[in-house]
This record gives structure tokens, sequence and C-alpha cells, in this order.
């Protein structure tokens, strides 16, 4: 590059990688044909289609639903070009790598963030400036017709959003484009972010109708939390090594066991030094998770406190006086005495972890911490209703929780944490790692700490709350 | 070895534009590449030559800061390709094994955008890639789009790319591949006179050909291991052996085997000819003349006997091992 500040040499690179890919797309009637339609026909299309429903239901004195219905068709209008973005992307991307023109380009000088954003540029551009055309025109439309002008905020919103929604579609599918080496590979696993947009839009319509507009903030925000976790993901899989060394997508479940197995294994050589090493790397790698985790469940269990003040059970039912007996009963009946009772709750407990560890694997965590946050929002509930009824808090929880929650909430804390450190497998894999092997490292590090931990501790956890639990409960309340 | 060797050895080290030390690539399970010491000085074409797969594009991708060494190390003008990548990506100029143009895009566009990623003056860029379009016969196909051109066009303005920077080493996999002779023909002139005081080269080639034609060293890979280094003559004496001459006679020899120098071992003899293996020909052909002549027998030529870079190629690689005396 000329001699220039390292920032502006950075930029111009970019600059140069898009300006290109924008020149390409251009040139490209398969692209321009339906930004064309989606800019000007199709917000042209909503103007008649708000006009004649605001016709109609004004007829009927519905006023409400035409007035609800402008402001989505908004949303729709900014919406449709930027879907193109999803295309544009995995054709910026993978399509590239198929047609082997991404090689010359690698052997650049370029830096590998410059093609990365100098490509998602190119992805996002075109688009957003039909969106942005489109949202103008529909507008511009409504505005003669019916004199509808959009409120200021709402017009804000639906820009952020608009833009907000390609950069995750882009970011997406650039994380897609770098895991295959064909378009056709890229687009079946589109639907990986296809279809929570399209999940996303029903809920953004839902909300519209509702006419509850301030949520439309929190949606702009988790999508830009999502977008900026995309997007260093894409980060850390878009270079050169990762993008030549992945030659055809073929699953190689010998390699797979082996990696896991030397990462479960570690450096050890017998059962003893396993532990030991498993302790001695938990503890250091797992303690920012740990910490999240505490905070995490406790804002479930007070979450499900301040549910209990909106939704009230009858005070009569915390009326515990002699319920040792009856809940003996209850667990009988339930078959949870004894050595049976003992499995059952084990087995429960260990489904919910390994639940809880499918759907976090897949969203960076997030919904694996939810689940195990929703258990702790039932007790905060139930400890909630407790104070309510004027029951003592701290019986309750003495009584009913902490027998058996001395190893059940560190096992739930520990297994949570380990999910979480899975979910985010992609996000920090170490230089010289493929994403395979990082994700196939931190799988083997959640089963070492499910296997030296989670487990025993849920054995334990699930024989206090049979053997030592309804024996503490009979001695608080009788019965 | 005395300290003066030593140290002559180590300058000229230094000269190198090209040094790989123990380059070694594994991709999980598999060595593409493995322990391969290289050097090449200003000036020199090396050839790498090898069958499908035997690492020689890994070799010159880790050598062009695409992909990193595995173990070992590899410096381009200086430059360690893994510390100083961009540097290193911007010293070289690198002909991929597959063109990967933009299709859409017409020649001068598209050598403007890659000009422009390399730093090519702009005063500078346009005049260098008329300059360059014009000695690649493609003036004409400026205008046209990529997707417009013959694969042989398509390798040259490939090559175009290449040399739009002006770089000190080339590194060029299959630069002929896909082209008509006459076109070959061009760009292994080209390659020829690239190979300037200042500039290193290293082709990748089944072309065995063109390998003996440009380099001045020629080194064979089989699965990721240098089996066989050294300039193509080097190579044919150490694994085809001493040349073999041939004497062909005006009068028939008639069975009999005419009075022949201790020196000299026959390999072969028909009515009128002579086949010999010698070590020192300059030395040992005037020898065979006058004994010859003095046994009545007139000479009427006595040449070399052509033998190819092919059968050395065939012969290293179909062997497989490292042959002895052969430079690793």
């Amino acid at each position: 590059m000329t001699a220039s500040s390292p920032r502006a040499s950075i930029l111009r690179g970019i600059h140069l990688v898009a300006m290109r890919e924008i020149r390409d797309q251009i040139r490209d009637w398969r692209i321009l044909t339906p930004i064309i339609l989606l800019t000007l026909f199709f917000p042209l299309l909503m103007n008649i289609t708000a006009q004649q429903a605001v016709d109609f239901v004004t007829r009927y004195g519905a006023t409400i639903i035409g007035d609800r219905l402008v402001p989505f068709l908004l949303m729709v209008v900014g919406f449709f070009p930027i879907s193109i973005s999803l295309v544009i992307a995995l054709e910026s991307f993978a399509g590239e790598r198929e047609r082997l023109s991404l090689e010359p380009l690698l052997a650049t000088p370029l830096r590998d963030s410059q093609l990365y954003f100098g490509k998602l540029l190119a992805s996002m551009v075109p688009p957003l400036s039909a969106a942005y055309l489109g949202i103008m025109v529909y507008l511009l439309g409504l505005y003669l017709s019916i004199g509808w002008t959009a409120p200021p905020v709402l017009l804000v919103q639906v820009f952020t959003l608009t833009t907000v929604q390609a950069l995750v579609m882009v970011s997406g599918a650039v994380v897609i484009s770098s895991l295959t080496t064909s378009v056709r590979a890229a687009n079946l696993l589109a639907s990986f972010v296809v279809i929570p947009v399209a999940e996303l839009i029903i809920i953004e319509s839902m909300v519209m109708f509702w006419a509850r507009y301030h949520v439309l903030w929190w949606i702009v925000l988790a999508l830009f939390l999502i977008a900026v976790v995309l997007a260093r993901m894409g980060l850390r899989l878009f270079n050169r090594e990762e993008l030549l060394s992945r030659e055809i997508d073929v699953l190689n479940v010998r390699w797979a066991a082996r990696t896991f197995w030397d990462a479960f294994r570690g450096n050890a050589t017998s059962l003893g030094s396993w532990y030991r090493d498993v302790l001695r790397t938990t503890v250091v790698q797992l303690r920012i998770p740990i910490v999240m985790l505490a905070v995490a469940l406790l804002s479930g269990y007070f979450l499900g406190v301040d549910l209990a003040r909106t939704f009230t059970l009858p005070a009569d039912l915390f009326q515990w006086d002699g319920i040792g007996g009856e809940m003996a009963e209850y667990l009988d009946a339930f078959n949870l005495m004894g050595t049976a009772g003992w499995l059952r709750i084990l087995f429960v407990n260990v489904r919910a972890i390994i639940i809880a560890t499918l759907l976090g694997a897949f969203t960076f965590g997030v919904l694996g911490v939810i689940l195990l946050m929703i258990t702790f929002g039932l007790i905060g509930y139930f400890a909630g209703n407790v104070a309510l009824a004027g029951g003592s808090l701290s019986q309750f929880l003495i009584a009913f929780i902490l027998p058996h929650g001395v190893l059940e909430i560190p096992a739930a804390i520990l297994a949570g944490a380990a999910i979480l450190q899975l979910g985010s497998a992609a996000l920090r894999i170490p230089s010289g790692r493929s994403l395979g092997e990082g994700w196939m490292d931190a799988l083997a590090g959640w089963a070492r700490v499910v296997l030296a931990f989670v487990i025993p501790l849920l054995l334990g956890a699930a024989a206090l709350e049979v053997f030592l639990t309804p024996r503490v409960v009979m001695a608080y309340f009788g019965g | 070895m005395s300290l003066l060797r030593w140290l002559a050895i180590i300058l000229h080290q230094m000269e190198a534009l090209v040094v790989t030390h123990d380059l070694t690539k594994m991709f999980r399970t598999l060595t593409a590449v493995e322990g391969v010491n290289l050097t090449v000085h200003a000036g020199e074409v090396l050839a790498l030559l090898g069958p499908n797969g035997a690492g020689k594009t890994t070799t010159i991708r880790m050598l062009s800061s695409i992909l990193a060494p595995t173990r070992g190390r590899a410096s381009i003008a200086g430059h360690d390709v893994v510390q100083d990548a961009e540097k290193v990506r911007s010293t070289l100029g690198l002909l991929t094994e597959h063109h990967g143009l933009y299709t859409r895009m017409k020649a001068d566009d598209y050598l403007q955008f890659f000009g422009r990623i390399y730093g090519v003056p702009e005063e500078s860029l346009e005049k260098r890639i008329r300059d360059l379009l014009h000695q690649y016969d493609l003036e004409d196909a400026a205008e046209l789009r990529l997707g417009h051109y013959s694969k042989g066009m398509r390798q040259k303005l490939a090559l175009v790319r290449a040399l739009l920077h002006d770089p000190q080493v080339l590194l060029l996999d299959e630069p002929t591949s896909a082209m008509d002779p006459s076109s070959a023909h061009m760009v292994r002139e080209s390659i020829s006179g690239l190979r300037g005081a200042n500039r290193a080269i290293i082709v990748c080639t089944h072309n065995l050909h063109e390998a003996e034609l440009l380099a001045d060293q020629i080194a064979i890979i089989r699965k990721g291991k240098i089996i066989a280094r050294g300039s193509p003559s080097e190579l044919k004496r150490n694994l085809l052996g001493d040349p073999i001459m041939e004497v062909r006679l005006a009068q028939s020899l008639n069975g009999l085997t005419p009075y022949i120098p201790d020196e000299v071992v026959v390999i072969a003899q028909g009515d009128d000819w002579i086949r010999y293996r010698t070590p020192e020909p300059a030395s040992v052909n005037p020898l065979m003349i006058r004994s010859l002549q003095d046994g009545g027998y007139d000479v009427v030529t006595l040449s070399e006997v052509e033998r190819s870079l092919e059968d050395v190629y065939l012969q290293v690689v179909s062997a497989g091992t490292r042959p002895e005396g052969v430079e690793p």
C-alpha cells in the first residue's frame, strides 16, 4: 500500500474491496432486478395496500387497525430489500471461494479484517440503500395519498431496526459461508439465519400491532448484541488459514473422536492425575462463567420473587403445619422414596442438564442458562409466595431447598458454566486451532466438568433429596 | 570446514531471496509438506516438480504467507512468512494454480484494482498496465469482459496481475498450463527475461521441458518431501550416471571390437557405432578418436546421447526414495 497512516491504509483497503464488489453486483442483473423491484414497485404496492386497508377499516369504524397497519408496512418495506443482503453475502464469501477467485486476493497484502469488512460492507450497502429508498418511496406515497407522516421516533426505530437486521443477516451469512466450501452448502445452512429472522419478523409484527413500540428498542439492542457476537465469530473464522485449509465438507468421525479424547484426557496418566488436572484447569477456565452463572441464577431467583407479586398463589397453600406426613405420602405415591426415587430424581436432573446443554450449544449458551434460570425462578416464585402468605422464608429455604441444594446448586452453577463455555466456543478458538478442533475441545471440556463434578454432585443431591429433605421438612413442620 | 568457508556459506544464504528451513505443513493428521529446505537466490529460477498432491501448492501457499507452517520457517527477501506476512505478500507476485479472475470485470479495471491493493503509485499504474498488456499481447482485449477471454488469455492476465507491482520474488503455479504453444513460448521467454539481477522465481510445473528450459535449479517433491534437488545437469549426472557418448564410424565394425582405451566403458555397440560412458568427455573423447583412427576407422560424428529430465523425473518419482548422491 502507498505510504499513508496505518488507519487510512486499512480503510483504503476496505474501501477498495467493498467498491469492487459493489460494482460487480451492479453489473449482475440477478441482483439488480429484485433490488429495483423492491425499491420502487413494492413500496408502491404497499402504498395501495395501506390506502385500501385504511379506507376499508374506516368504513366500519375500526380505524385502529389502519393506524397499526401503516407503521407495520413501513417495517416490511424496509425488510424486503435487506433480505437480499443474505444472498449477496453468501455469494460474496462462499461464492468467491467456490469460483477460486479468493486466493489471488488472499495473496495480496490486505489483512483478513480488511477483506472481511470490505465484503461485509459490500453485502450491506446496496440492499440497505434500496431499503432506505424503498421506505422513502413508501412514505412519500402515503403522504401524497392519505397525508400520513411517520412520527420521527418510529422513523428512527424502523431505520435502526432495518440496519441492524441487515447486519445480523450478513454477519450470520459470513459465519455460515466460512463453514462451507460451496454456495449450495451455504444456501442450505442459511436456514439457520432465515428461520430465526422470520420468527423475529413475526414477533416485531405482534409488537407493532400491539403498539408496544418501545419494545422495538429492546429488539434493536438484542440484535445489535447478536450482530457483534456474529461479527466477532466471522472475523475469527474468515482468515486465510481457515479458508484454504477447508477443502470439502466431510464429517470425519474418527478424527472428531480422537480430538475429543485427546482434549478429554489431557496429560493424565491415571484417573487420579486426570481428576487433579480437571480440578486445576476447571477452576482457572470456569471462574468467569461461574460468576456469570451465579449472577444469572440469582437474577432468576429474584425475578421469580418479583413474579410472585403479580401472580400470587392462595395463602392457604402455604399452611405447612403437619405437612411432613402428607409429603411422605405424596413422595411415596410418585415413587420418589427409597432407591427408586433417588434414581428417578437423578435421571430428571441429568436430563435437564442434557437439554440445557443441547439448547445452549447452538445459542452461545444463552438458552441453556435461561433453562437453569427458570428452575431458580420457580424457587424464587414459591419463596415469594411464602413471604406474601406470611410464612417464614428462611424456614422454607432451609427445610425444602438447602438440604439437597447444598450439592444441587453448585452442580447447576458448574453445569451452566460449562454450557456457557461450550456455547461460546466458536468465539474463543485459540489461534492455530480450527473451528472443529475448538468445538471438540470445548465439548471435551464440558464432558470433563460434567463427569468429574456435576454427576457426582447430582448423585449426592438426589440422595439427599430423597433421604434427608423429607426428614428435615418433617422435623420442621411435623406430621 | 574452515571458518572462511562457513562465512561464505552464511553470506551466500543471506543473499538468498527465498529461504526455507524444515518447512512443514500438517492438516489435521495429514502431512502435506515435510521438512522442505530450499534456497533461491536473486536471478535464479527454481522449478518445483512433483506429481499431483505432492505438496507443491501447499509449499507455494506457505511461501506466500497464505498458510502458516506447522513447523520450520521460511523467509522471502528477508521477511519471515509468519511474522512479516504483509511485507512478504507485498514483496512477491503469485500466479495461483487457478487464474481466479473476476469474469464480469474488464482487464483494465481488474488490474487497477489489484495495482491499488499492491500500492502501485496512481501516476505510474496506468502506464504499467498498458506496458504489461502490450507485452503479453492482451492490448486488444483490454475492453473485453474477462468472462469472454480464452483460457490462455486468462492465464496471461493472471500472470500480468502477479507482475503488476514488479515483485522481487515470483511464485508461479503452472504458468503455461492451458496456453497454446505460441503463448506458452511467449510466457517462457518472458519468465527467462524476468530472472533479472534482483528477482528470484519459483515455478511449479508438470511440464518437464519447460522446467529444463527455465530452471537453474530443480527440486522434485513427492509426498511432501523434497527427494531430489540440483541443477538439471547435476540431476542427470547423479541419477542417470556419467554422460553417454555415441561415436559413428564410416566403416562397418563387422562384429569386431576395435582397440579402445582403458578409460572408456563401452555400454553398447552396433554395426557402425559405439556407445560409451565417461565421467570426463573432454579428455576421453580425443583419446577415443585417436584410438579409432589408429585402428583404421574414420569417425563421422561423436556426440553426447540426449537424456531428458523426464528420465530423471520418472526414475526419482517412481523409485519414491531419495537416490544416493542427490541433495535433498
